[in-house]
């Protein structure tokens, strides 16, 4: 702990700016780690969540009953004694809800039907299976209690592979299989590969269902507006709005019927707070029947039981390779767990990293199989990392077993198959198109200075002394901002034609200028505390030579007056290569408009007149220059001395949806990103043979995420995703037992890492700005999310020799692989 | 018990200022802060005692409002982070530290967390960084990763620590 | 997470404390700092008529020395005796053990006896009381009595307490010698998966405290230079009914007693 902080209190401001020396060239505020405008109010207690904002008088207060069963049918509501309790208004069942509101759309055609309220079965712990609506919470939950509900208790399938299996109980009967989909995919000449490799490696590895559950929980006031029968919400949403469409065809309304509202601050969120539009599509019905406005605020039971969570998935992997480390060909047989409902977008993370399977590697041949089960578990969603995870531990456990099979150090079979430097652009065998980078080099500066070697000293010396000590290593390529029509990959080639492409990330963003000259900004990515504001103001404040405090920047959405378009949102690390982006062409256009503008009232070529200094001026005689207000105010109020062709106002809206972001190929071929980062991490852990805990001596994460915009707010990104990795790797899992109970449902059972359990982290940077994105820049914020999980899994399979390492690692998991047979009662040392 | 109780009259000093109102007996003192008193700035993260969000200042000592009630605290003088800025709304010390280290990110966490240090710096003011970090384990952060939170409560210490002396002097 | 209605009671001294108690049964809880009562209030699992707060009485708010006890009131925060200066000097397993009790944050508003109260198997306090052969002082409006730790501690979350009666102090005997302390845990401030510790008796003795491990805290006095301390200790994994939850099956509970036990010993005797 101390080492690490020490580092960082020591780290000069210098070597953050130097970080930024690439978005810096040119700008004046992007690229530097200015302080976010964000804080102040939230240092202050002046945030305003979702949870502080005043409501309309009448609000009345949601309560959310749930499911105890895994599986059921429910025979019976009896809501008789509970309406009877004074201050209770209404008790919701689904068979109101299915009266008024249509199932939620899915990506899938087969018949699973979910409605915000279970419908005539349960079929995981935790499903909402009532609503009550009363004065308020404490109210509302004494008429839970009083809530009869017959169960007839069903069978339960929770594993995976049992669900797939024969004679599996069934989750959805009218599917009449629990595997809603698979899909295989061919790149390359696999078969050739595997026949003609000198050795095949095999792998099955299993990753954790969990969740990095925000702080705040979930939000949502609803009101029904009759005489326009149109729902007026606000709710901590993060996006993506792909969900509004689902929300109003299940409301049975025109999207502009649904004005959906994100509050100003929203409490974290890490693709959680997409889960909440059931809830949002819920407290409109209630509103409605009530008459009166609806308010929910989950509480922490209810998160940690159904809130959301990341799904599980066992991948079996299978490399053929050659004697010198080179990988011919890889088999993924991936069987991913979304619980008991697929919701859109899923099935997400199975697809979304699909260009990208191959990792950092040059593997040219490729099978995939994508099989999608369903489990009586809570529906699974967005959790930050989105597939990465999932698919690092297959890649990056392979690699460490290749090296073990073949007698190699696993770096050098990473350097083996690096793609090389300089054949970037590259289109890896799944069709995704690398912009930038320099893998190897990335690694070079990593394991230098001596950080490899004094790795390799801490164990070596570890050792010596009996101690169990492993290192390890991952190469993750991090992706940024989903090409919208990766899902559609899912449906076979026919399927796709018939329906049409779907491609793109449309991002929007909005420039104003008032009268006065006062600039403000809208864009479409409601913020849970990554500092856009910050990052946005810098970035309009550069083309239009203000100062970033004079950008006003407002990332509250409104669906009725806003731009915003299905990408919009987020996730998937879309702001820096999107919703930037946007900002940085917008703020262009009225930059453009107002050197019109200036140009004639200065008497010179509009290409002559620069924007600094809170000054329209004459490039080639700074002198000749006017305020900036009165130039911009011109628009308002004085439209006729604007020149020809330039309309009066000062509002500029930029759409930036790039071209590299295809529809699926023929050939299944997708580019399912447009940034691709790099990352490679290493680290040393120990495992305490006393203890069976794992820990971490010493973690170094090399990040190179193009053009930083902000490398103070950059790295808080990497500090907060290291430590969900951290999670993900030593502490925190969602456990049923078999019965389909679940057994982690408050913070005493679901450990979340405090600071004590936080091992130091050493961040280094390069920069390969993306040529795809006018500011270069690439997402960074869930790369540790990918890179840490698999990296400790693989010290740990160095320390202890072992072959299979579950995640998480806990000290019962260590102290499976580590004792063996118990000696009997009176046997002396156990030992 | 179904049957709610009557409302009991509560009058505590919030942030310096003597505040009434009405509480059932099983009101939690985090929504009687919030929602009877609008001081929005104190979170709920988890109503069991274990994140730390609601961490205000009870009588001098920093300590968990979903873990108590709000009829608990008729006569009691609370502090929460309305009011760590002074009058001018300028921040204090450390809630600058936290700006300058980029300690917050969404900031949900962030009240209690300020909270918990202006109790334990008050009554220890050069506290090691161990010590620091073990009074920072009473809180989870999901954003930050906290290695920025301890560097600001550092900041602050050091700042108030004396000036080493001079060996050279001795 | 609301809880459901109950009394509020806040009596203003011991004597309206335990009619309160009489009062109300089994349907009465007290309330100190509830730091372990409020979450299961606000879970629901509990159904108290009413809550008994013993917060403000002044006669329980005391930290004093009593001949070879020191005895601490049932209104005293963790934090407080923890700060208490002469804590170590005069019992030094509660000087070391304490730290790992809850966070900074609870101890400050937990007390001593109700950790006492509450009697969960892996409580830092409750080990040590038993450890050192404490007791815990009842009042009922029937009177006082006096229980040593092992009458008072009946299982895991149960105690000997009577319905009408309430934990006025506890009293930790002074005068014990060198103390070790260690514990491991998913988190620090978590519950302990197992937790140990080691107090010198005399030169020749030492005793050693188990906590978590079992249904409540198991203590085992030893010669503290016996050659067979390993094969002792063997025998107290294996006698130890140890449990399973999430964190640990029973096995590993005993390789935890089997590991710790030796170092914590070993830590006492440096």
């Amino acid at each position: 702990m101390t080492d690490v902080q020490d580092q960082a209190a020591r780290k000069e401001p210098s070597a953050r700016e130097a970080a930024g020396a690439h978005a810096r060239s040119g700008s004046k505020h992007v690229g530097k780690p200015l302080r976010r405008r964000e804080d102040e109010a939230l240092l202050t207690g002046a945030g305003r969540y979702a949870d502080d904002l005043p409501v309309p008088p009448g609000t009345l207060v949601a309560h959310v009953l749930r499911s105890p069963h895994p599986h059921a049918l429910i025979r019976g509501i009896d809501v008789a004694a509970a309406l009877d309790l004074p201050g209770v208004s209404a008790v919701i069942t689904g068979e109101d809800i299915a009266k008024l509101s249509d199932p939620f759309l899915v990506a899938v055609k087969e018949p699973i039907p979910q409605w915000s309220l279970a419908v005539e079965r349960v079929r995981y712990v935790g499903e909402p299976v009532a609503l009550i609506v009363a004065s308020d919470r404490y109210v509302a939950e004494d008429a839970a209690e009083l809530v009869e509900i017959d169960y007839e208790p069903l069978p339960v399938v929770i594993d995976p592979l049992e669900a797939v299996g024969p004679d599996a109980i069934l989750v959805h009967e009218a599917v009449g299989s629990n595997e809603l989909s698979r899909r295989d995919f061919v790149y390359g000449d696999p078969d050739a590969a595997f026949a003609s490799a000198d050795r095949i490696v095999k792998l099955d590895v299993e990753f954790p269902r969990h969740s990095y559950t925000p702080m705040e929980c979930f939000v949502v006031v609803a009101e029904y507006r009759r005489a326009e029968q149109s729902y007026d919400v606000l709710a901590n949403f993060q996006g993506p709005f792909s969900a509004h469409p689902v929300m109003a065809r299940a409301l049975r309304i025109p999207g502009s019927k649904l004005r959906l509202r994100t509050p100003p601050d929203s409490g974290g969120s890490f693709g959680i707070k997409l889960s909440v539009f059931p809830f949002i599509v819920l407290m409109g019905l209630a509103a409605r029947i009530v008459g009166r406005p609806v308010k929910w605020v989950e509480d922490r039971l209810e998160h940690l039981l159904a809130a959301s969570t990341g799904p599980n998935r066992i991948t079996k992997v299978e490399a053929a390779v050659m004697n010198d480390g080179r990988i011919a060909g890889l088999r993924l047989d991936q069987l991913e767990d979304y619980g008991a409902y697929l919701r859109a977008p899923m099935p997400g993370p199975l697809y979304r990293m699909h260009g990208a399977l191959t990792g950092a590697y040059d593997i040219r041949n490729l099978a995939v199989a994508n099989r999608i089960v369903l489990t009586n578990k809570a529906p699974a969603a967005l959790n930050r990392g989105f597939g990465g995870p999932q698919i690092y531990l297959a890649l990056e456990r392979i690699v460490q077993r290749i090296a073990v099979e073949l007698g190699m150090d696993p770096l050098d079979v990473m350097r083996r198959n690096l793609i090389p430097a300089g054949s970037f652009p590259y289109r890896t065998a799944a069709g995704a198109l690398y912009d930038s980078g320099d893998y190897p080099q990335a690694i070079e500066i990593a394991t230098g200075d001596g950080r490899l070697e004094d790795l390799r000293r801490r164990r070596d010396e570890a050792r010596a002394q009996g101690r169990l000590y492993g290192i390890g290593y991952a190469a993750v390529v991090e992706p940024g901002m989903s090409n919208m029509g990766y899902l559609s990959t899912l449906l076979p080639l026919a399927a796709r034609e018939r329906s049409g492409p779907k491609n793109g990330a449309v991002s929007m963003a909005t420039v104003n200028i008032d009268p006065l000259g006062a600039v403000s900004v809208t864009a479409d990515t409601p913020a849970q505390g990554q500092g856009h504001i910050t990052v946005l103001s810098q970035i309009v404040a550069d083309q239009l030579g203000l100062s970033p405090d004079e950008i006003t920047v407002n990332l509250e959405i409104d669906t009725q007056k806003d731009q915003w378009s299905i990408a919009s949102g987020n996730y998937s690390c879309r702001f820096s290569p999107g919703t930037a982006v946007a900002a940085h062409l917008a703020a262009q256009k009225i930059r453009d408009k107002l050197a019109r503008i200036g140009a004639k009232q200065l008497n010179v070529l509009p290409e002559d007149v620069v924007l600094s200094g809170g000054k329209v001026r004459s490039r080639s005689n700074p002198d000749n220059a006017l305020a900036f207000g009165r130039v911009a105010g011109t628009a308002h109020w004085s439209p006729i001395m604007l020149p020809e062709g330039v309309e009066p106002g000062l509002r500029e809206t930029a759409v930036w949806s790039p071209p590299e972001l295809e529809p699926p190929t023929s050939g299944d071929g997708i580019n399912t990103s447009l940034t691709y980062g790099f990352v490679f991490d290493m680290c040393g852990i120990e495992v305490d043979p006393m203890t069976f805990q794992v820990r971490v001596d010493r973690y170094v994460s090399m990040h190179d995420a193009g053009a930083l915009l902000n490398p103070l707010i950059a790295e808080g990104q990497i500090h907060g995703a290291f430590v969900q990795g951290i999670a993900t790797a030593l502490y925190e899992e969602f456990i049923y037992d078999e019965g389909g109970g679940f057994q982690t449902g408050t913070f005493a059972d679901y450990v979340i890492p405090t600071v004590c359990e936080v091992p130091p982290l050493e961040i280094i940077h390069m920069e390969s700005p993306s040529p795809f994105t006018p500011l270069g820049a690439k997402g960074l914020g869930e790369g540790n999310c990918m890179s840490v999980p698999v990296c400790i899994a693989n010290a740990v399979a160095d320390a202890l020799g072992v072959t299979d390492v579950r995640l998480p690692a806990t000290p019962r998991r260590i102290h499976d692989m580590l004792t063996r047979d118990e000696p009997e009662a009176g046997a002396g040392d156990a030992r | 018990m179904i049957e709610q109780k009557p409302k009991q009259r509560v009058t505590l000093t919030l942030n310096g200022r003597k505040v009434t109102g009405d509480a059932e007996p099983r009101l939690l003192l985090t929504d009687f802060i919030r929602h009877t008193l609008g001081a929005t700035g104190t979170h709920v993260g988890c109503e069991h005692g274990v994140c730390g969000c609601c961490t205000v200042i009870i009588d001098g000592v920093a300590a968990r409002s979903c873990l108590a009630f709000a009829v608990q605290m008729d006569g009691a003088t609370i502090e929460t982070v309305e009011s760590l800025a002074d009058e001018d709304g300028r921040m204090n010390a450390l809630q600058e530290a936290f700006r300058r280290h980029h300690a917050l990110q969404c900031g949900f966490c962030t009240s209690g967390i300020l909270m918990s240090f202006t109790d334990f710096l008050r009554r220890n003011p050069e506290p090691s960084r161990d010590e620091v970090v073990d009074v920072l384990c009473g809180h989870l952060c999901r954003c930050t990763g906290y290695a920025n939170i301890v560097d600001a409560v550092m900041d602050v210490v050091e700042a108030h620590a004396p000036p080493q002396r001079d060996i050279g002097a001795v | 997470m609301k809880p459901r209605s109950f009394e509020y009671l806040r009596p203003a001294s011991v004597d309206e404390a335990v009619e309160a108690l009489a009062r109300y049964g089994d349907d009465a809880r007290i309330l100190a700092g509830g730091q372990s009562l409020i979450p299961m209030l606000n879970f629901r699992l509990l159904e108290p008529l009413a809550l008994v707060d013993i917060r403000h009485i002044a006669d329980l708010s005391h930290i004093r020395l009593d001949g070879d006890m020191l005895e601490v009131g049932a209104a005293v925060t963790q934090n407080r005796l923890l700060s208490w200066p002469d804590l170590a000097r005069h019992v030094p397993l509660l000087a070391i053990a304490m730290p790992w009790v809850g966070h900074f944050q609870t101890r400050n508003r937990g007390t001593v006896c109700g950790s006492i109260a509450h009697a969960d198997p892996s409580s830092e306090i409750p080990l040590s009381l038993a450890m050192l052969g404490g007791e815990v002082v009842l009042q009922s409006p029937r009177g006082r009595r006096v229980l040593k730790a092992d009458e008072f501690q009946t299982g895991m979350l149960s105690t000997a307490r009577e319905a009408d009666e309430m934990i006025v102090a506890v009293r930790f005997p002074t005068g014990s010698g060198k103390a070790a302390f260690r514990e491991v845990a998913r988190r620090h401030g978590d519950y302990a998966i197992v937790a140990v510790g080691a107090v010198s008796l005399s030169p020749s003795e030492i005793l050693v405290g188990i906590g978590g491990a079992a249904d409540r805290p198991v203590v085992r006095r030893y010669a503290s230079n016996g050659g067979d301390l390993m094969s002792e200790i063997e025998a107290l994994a294996w006698e130890l009914e140890t449990y399973e939850d999430l964190h640990a099956s029973q096995r590993m509970r005993r390789d935890l007693v089997r590991r710790l036990a030796p170092a914590v010993i070993s830590e006492l005797r440096s």
